[in-house]
C-alpha cells in the first residue's frame, strides 16, 4: 500500500467475500433514497442507508416565512399525506397564538385527516405490491383510493396538495351533501379493502416472502425509537389518536392494532387493519358531528407569537408520531421549525433489519417500515 | 444586513423578557400536578445544576449545562422511564453566542408518561467562522443512552456543525458530499434573495 | 486504401445512406418510437406520486402508449423528471440520462423541474433542470394531475413526429 496517498484515495484491502453494493437511487427497489448493502454472497452484512436525495431545507425556508404562507410549503414533504403532515404546525401555532377552534372544525380535521391516511396507505400499500411484484396490488389500491381522492377534492378543492387546516380551524365549509357521499363511499371503500385479503394478505406467496424476515424484537423498536406501524407491529401499543388524544379523537369510538411478530408481514398488515378503524372514525364522526356552525375563527392578518416561547405537538401520521417543534421570538416569522417526522424515525431500524437478511428480501423489509425518503429528508 | 437582523433579535429578546415576567406568576397557580412532581423529583436530585424551563400539560423543560447532560439523561432513563427521543432539534442564537440542542424524549413502556414528552436542553458554544468539528462547537453525545439518536444528532452535526463527542459516526447525513459553505440552519447562513 | 481512407468512406457512405433513409421511412421510425416510450424508474421528489397516479387504473397512461416505469435505463428512452432535483441528485440525475441509449427524451414535471417552484429560494434546489438535461415537454403544475401529464406525454409523441428520424438511425 503506498502510504503518501490521502486517505480517501488509497487502496482498502477489501476481504475478498464482500461485495459492496450501491442500491438506489435509480433502482426499482430503492425510492429516492440509496441503501448502501455489503453482502457476502446471497447475504447482506451490512447496511448503510443514505438519505439525503430530496432534502430541500423545508426548515430553513420556514424561518423566512410568516407563520400563514408557511402553510402550503410545510405540507409538501408528504402530498398524499398532507393534511396529517400539516396538522401539528397548525396545533402548535394555535397553541402559540392561543386559539380556540370551533367545534365543527374539529370534526372537519378529524375526518380529512382520516381520509388522508388511507389516501397515503393506498399508495403506500400499492408501491408494496409492486415491490414483491404483485401487480394486482399495485392496480387495486391505486384505482381505490381515486375514491377517496374524489372526496378531497369536493371537500378541499385539490387532489393531494390540500392546505386545509389553518390556524383557527378548516379553510371552507364541507360542500352540499357531501355527508351522505362520503357516507356512501367510505362504506364502498370499507368492502373493497376487506377485499385485499384474499388476494394479498393470506396470499401464501406473501407470506413466504415477508414472513419472519426483518424481525424486530419489542426491546429494539423500543431502543431504536421507531413509530407507527414498525412500533405497533412489535407489541407496543401506542397510538397517539389514544395515548394523547388531540382535537375530537377522544370522543371517538375505534381501537388501535397490535400485532406480536415484529416481521415484515405484520408491519404490512398494520396499516391495512388501520385502514379500517379509519372507515369506522370516519362513519362515528360524520355521526358526531354538528351539523351547522362556524368552522373557522378569524385571524390578525400577519398573527405574532408571545414573545421567546416554544411548542411541541405531535399526531398521529400515516407514518407514525409526527412532531413539530416551533420556537417563536415574537416575530410574524417563526425563529425555528422542526418536523420531527416518522420516516427519519424509522430509518434507522433499516441496518438492524437487513443484516443476515438475504438481498432478495431488501424491497419488501424497506418499505415495510412505512417509509417515504421525502418526508424523511424533508 | 447582518447588524440590522442583530439589532432586532437584541430588540425581541428585550421585549420578551417583561412578556415571560408577567406570564410566570399566572403559572404559578395552574401548574398541571402530575407534570410539577416530575419537574420536583429532577430538581430534587440535582439541585441547581439544571433549571426547570417551564412546566406546561404534559411538557416539561430542563436546561442542563453540557457537562451534566449526560448524568441528567442517565437519570431519567434509569428513573423515570424516558426509553427514546423522539426528536433532536437545534437552534441558533447568536445574540447569545450559543447554540442550543433540544432532546424531546419520551416513554412508551411507563404507561403514566405516555402522554409526556420532557425536553432536553442543552448549549454549546457558537464560534464566528465554524469548522464543523474542529472548533468548540462540541457537545457529548447522548447515542450510549438514548439510542435512537444516532441519525438525529448525525444530521445537527451537518446542519449547525455541533459536534457529538463520543458519537461513534459522525458523517454528513442529508447534504451533498461536496458541501463546503457554513452549516445551513445556523442564522448566519443567508438563502438565496433574502 | 489504406484503413483510414476506409473509415472516412464507410462514414460518408453512412452519411449518403441515413439521408436517403430519413425520407421514405423516417415517419415509420418516428411512428415506431411514439407508441412505445420506456420512461426510467426514477423519483426526485414528491410528483412522484402523480405519476404513480397516472399509470393507475383511473388514468392508465399505457393506453397512450406510455409504458410503466421501467427498472433498466439500458432498454428506456423517457426520463420523466419527477420534481425538485437536489444538489446532491443532480450528478445522479446527468449520469442516469448518460446511460440511456440514443433515442432519448426528457419531461420535466412539476414546478420545481422547471424554475424552483415553492423552493426558488433554498438552498440546496437547482432552479429547474435546465443546466441539467435538454428538456423536450415541460408539464406545469404542484404537482400536476395526472391528466396533466398524460397531456405532456402526448404533446411529447407530436413533437417526436416532426422530429428527424436521421440523426439518430
Amino acid at each position: 500500500m503506498n502510504k503518501e496517498l490521502p486517505p480517501g484515495l488509497a487502496l482498502q484491502k477489501v476481504d475478498e467475500r464482500i461485495m459492496t453494493l450501491n442500491v438506489g437511487p435509480q433502482h426499482p427497489g430503492s425510492g429516492h433514497m440509496r441503501i448502501i448493502v455489503q453482502i457476502d454472497g446471497d447475504f447482506i452484512v451490512a447496511c448503510d442507508p443514505d438519505p439525503g436525495y430530496v432534502h430541500r431545507g423545508e426548515e430553513k425556508m420556514a424561518e423566512y416565512r410568516n407563520y400563514i404562507t408557511n402553510i402550503p410549503h410545510l405540507e409538501r414533504p408528504v402530498i398524499h399525506d398532507s393534511c396529517n403532515v400539516l396538522y401539528p404546525y397548525v396545533l402548535g401555532v394555535e397553541e402559540l397564538l392561543g386559539i380556540e377552534v370551533p367545534e365543527r372544525a374539529k370534526y372537519i380535521r378529524v375526518i380529512a385527516s382520516e381520509l388522508n391516511r388511507c389516501v397515503y396507505t393506498m399508495y403506500w400499500l400499492a408501491i408494496y405490491g409492486i415491490f414483491l411484484g404483485h401487480s394486482t396490488m399495485f392496480m387495486w389500491p391505486a384505482g381505490d383510493r381515486e375514491l377517496l381522492i374524489d372526496l378531497l377534492e369536493k371537500m378541499t378543492g385539490a387532489r393531494v396538495t390540500h392546505a386545509h387546516f389553518v390556524p383557527g380551524g378548516v379553510r371552507n365549509d364541507l360542500p352540499p351533501n357531501f355527508e351522505d357521499v362520503c357516507l356512501r363511499q367510505v362504506n364502498y371503500f370499507e368492502k373493497r379493502i376487506k377485499e385485499y385479503a384474499a388476494v394479498f394478505y393470506d396470499n401464501p406467496i406473501l407470506i413466504a416472502r415477508t414472513a419472519n424476515t426483518g424481525v424486530l424484537s419489542r426491546e429494539d423498536a423500543i431502543r431504536l425509537g421507531t413509530t407507527g406501524s414498525v412500533l405497533r407491529a412489535s407489541g407496543v401499543d401506542y397510538d397517539l389518536r389514544k395515548k394523547e388524544p388531540y382535537d375530537v379523537y377522544d370522543e371517538l369510538d375505534f381501537q388501535t392494532n397490535v400485532l406480536k411478530e415484529g416481521d415484515s408481514y405484520a408491519r404490512s398488515k398494520i396499516p391495512w387493519l388501520d385502514m379500517m378503524e379509519s372507515c369506522r372514525i370516519i362513519r362515528h364522526a360524520l355521526q358526531k358531528m354538528p351539523k351547522s356552525g362556524s368552522v373557522r375563527v378569524k385571524l390578525k392578518p400577519n398573527p405574532k407569537g408571545k414573545g421567546l416561547d416554544s411548542v411541541y405537538k405531535r399526531v398521529e401520521s400515516g407514518r407514525g408520531s409526527l412532531g413539530c417543534y416551533i420556537v417563536s421570538d415574537g416575530k410574524p416569522e417563526p425563529y425555528r421549525v422542526k418536523l420531527s417526522v416518522g420516516s427519519f424515525r424509522n430509518l434507522i431500524a433499516l441496518p438492524y433489519l437487513l443484516k443476515g437478511e438475504k438481498l432478495g428480501n431488501m424491497p419488501s423489509v424497506y418499505w415495510s417500515l412505512n417509509y417515504w425518503p421525502v418526508e424523511a429528508d424533508r | 444586513m447582518s447588524s440590522d437582523s442583530d439589532n432586532e433579535q437584541i430588540e425581541t429578546v428585550s421585549d420578551a423578557e417583561p412578556v415571560s415576567a408577567k406570564v410566570t406568576p399566572e403559572k404559578e397557580i395552574e401548574l398541571p400536578k402530575f407534570e410539577k412532581g416530575l419537574a420536583d423529583r429532577i430538581v430534587e436530585k440535582f439541585g441547581t445544576r439544571i433549571k426547570v424551563a417551564f412546566v406546561k400539560p404534559d411538557r416539561v423543560r430542563i436546561n442542563v449545562g453540557k457537562d451534566d447532560v449526560k448524568e441528567v439523561a442517565g437519570f431519567l432513563r434509569d428513573v423515570l422511564n424516558f426509553d427514546h427521543a423522539e426528536s433532536v432539534s437545534g437552534v441558533d442564537y447568536p445574540q447569545d453566542k450559543e447554540i442550543e440542542v433540544v432532546y424531546h424524549l419520551g416513554s412508551y413502556t411507563d404507561p403514566s408518561l405516555s402522554r409526556q414528552i420532557l425536553v432536553l436542553a442543552t448549549r454549546a458554544q457558537r464560534e464566528e467562522n465554524p469548522i464543523p468539528g474542529n472548533d468548540a462547537t462540541k457537545l457529548p453525545s447522548l447515542r450510549e443512552i438514548f439510542y435512537s439518536v444516532e441519525f438525529h444528532e448525525r444530521e445537527i452535526f451537518e446542519m449547525f456543525g455541533v459536534y457529538f463527542q463520543g458519537h461513534p459516526d459522525n458523517r454528513r447525513l442529508l447534504l451533498p458530499e461536496d458541501w463546503a459553505d457554513l452549516p445551513p440552519l445556523r442564522k448566519d447562513f443567508a438563502i438565496k434573495g433574502r | 486504401m489504406t484503413p483510414q481512407n476506409a473509415n472516412v468512406f464507410v462514414g460518408k457512405l453512412g452519411d449518403i445512406l441515413e439521408k436517403a433513409i430519413d425520407k421514405p421511412l423516417g415517419y415509420a421510425i418516428n411512428w415506431g418510437r411514439i407508441w412505445s416510450l420506456w420512461p426510467v424508474h426514477i423519483e426526485t421528489a414528491c410528483c412522484s406520486v402523480e405519476f404513480g397516479a397516472a399509470s393507475s387504473p383511473r388514468y392508465d397512461v399505457e393506453r397512450f402508449g406510455i409504458i410503466e416505469a421501467f427498472g433498466s435505463l439500458r432498454q428506456c428512452d423517457l426520463i420523466v423528471v419527477q420534481g425538485t432535483i437536489t444538489r446532491k441528485m443532480a450528478p445522479r440525475l446527468r449520469l442516469v440520462y448518460d446511460q440511456m441509449p440514443e433515442p432519448k427524451y426528457v419531461i420535466a414535471m412539476g414546478a420545481c423541474a422547471i424554475t424552483g417552484g415553492l423552493y426558488f429560494d433554498s438552498y440546496n434546489v437547482l432552479p429547474g433542470i435546465d443546466g441539467v438535461l435538454p428538456v423536450d415537454v415541460y408539464v406545469p403544475g404542484c404537482p400536476p394531475r395526472p391528466e396533466t401529464l398524460i397531456q405532456g406525454c402526448m404533446l411529447l409523441q407530436e413533437k417526436i413526429k416532426r422530429m428527424k428520424a436521421r440523426k439518430y438511425v
